[in-house]
């Protein structure tokens, strides 16, 4: 409730709340390109549906699939795109898309400090924090205190690989299968593959803990 | 300039107005080439409406963390790897 014009009004003040600069020089940049004709409206309203569509289930089962697959693991770490395209997952416009994967040697992350490259085709949009300055400066200054803070303690001796990903090339971790998971079907597996360890934020849980 | 997997560049330190997508933080610091992702558009003039042809190649270089920060707290071993267009490459 607030009060002006001196009578009362049973609502908040409606306004842009906390709206971002950023939101209104977006809307001014796409009313200057459809003015222009470089995009139509339906052309940003088809993006945005296609990226919201994307989730990180569509990269767990990529995940998923090296795992219980050895043939199929040795074509992901040569050419990602290619594997993501096998399983008819549509690896989105970048050309080149790496797997980086996690063994009991080296722990590999991402991050975009430029700004937020992120393999949304297969993960879906990035989290907030993906997008952060402290994330963004501080994977690349003191990563093992960011991974501290996720909650991952890499094992002594393990090296740890930070990947500061632009524009042209996507870049996908491919998370270490925990113990115990051997009588898992491939869609249990992928269920067990969450977004932030496609990231290199966090390791997969055994079944036991999640839940 | 065509670089291999394993050979040593240092990024160039030179300075460039507009943008480009070499991080600063690799100005000057001395790397190893991981491979090489072909070529791609040059970004330095796409971003202003050029066709950004001819097109440049682009590597994944890895650079020890301490060489990139003096002070690092982590491992020796620990690598940060940034992709980098064959322009900002020096031979080392």
């Amino acid at each position: 409730m607030h009060d002006h014009d001196g009578h009362d009004h049973p609502h908040a003040p409606i306004t842009n709340g906390d709206e971002p600069d950023a939101a209104a020089r977006v809307r001014a940049l796409e009313e200057l390109l459809v003015e222009k004709g470089v995009v139509s409206r339906n052309d940003v309203r088809r993006r945005i549906d296609w990226l919201v569509s994307r989730a990180p289930a569509d990269g767990a089962r990529i995940v998923a699939r090296a795992w219980v697959d050895p043939a199929f693991k040795e074509r992901l770490l040569a050419d990602a795109r290619s594997a993501a395209l096998e399983l008819g997952l549509d690896p989105g416009p970048s050309p080149v898309v790496v797997a980086l994967e996690n063994s009991d040697e080296v722990h590999n992350m991402v991050v975009c400090t430029l700004c937020s490259c992120y393999p949304r085709a297969l993960l879906g949009p990035p989290p907030d924090w993906y997008k952060s300055l402290p994330y963004r400066s501080r994977a690349v200054t003191d990563p093992r205190g960011v991974l501290d803070e996720f909650g991952v303690e890499l094992d002594d001796g393990v090296e740890l690989r930070v990947f500061d990903s632009t524009a042209n090339i996507r870049y996908l971790v491919l998370p270490r299968r925990p113990a115990g998971t051997d009588g898992l079907s491939e869609d249990e597996l992928a269920s067990l593959v969450t977004r932030d360890s496609m990231i290199g934020v966090a390791v997969p849980a055994p079944p036991a803990a999640v839940s | 300039m065509t670089l291999a997997p394993g050979q040593r560049v240092r990024v160039s330190s030179r300075s460039h107005d507009g943008h480009n997508r070499t991080p600063a933080y690799l100005r000057g610091r001395i790397g190893t080439v991981e491979r090489g992702h072909g070529s791609f558009t040059n970004p330095e003039t796409r971003a202003y409406g050029a066709d950004g042809l001819p097109e440049r190649q682009l590597y994944l270089v890895g650079f020890e963390q301490r060489e990139v920060w003096p002070g690092y707290p982590g491992r020796a071993a620990d690598r940060v790897y940034a992709d980098v267009f064959e322009h900002w490459l020096e031979e080392a």
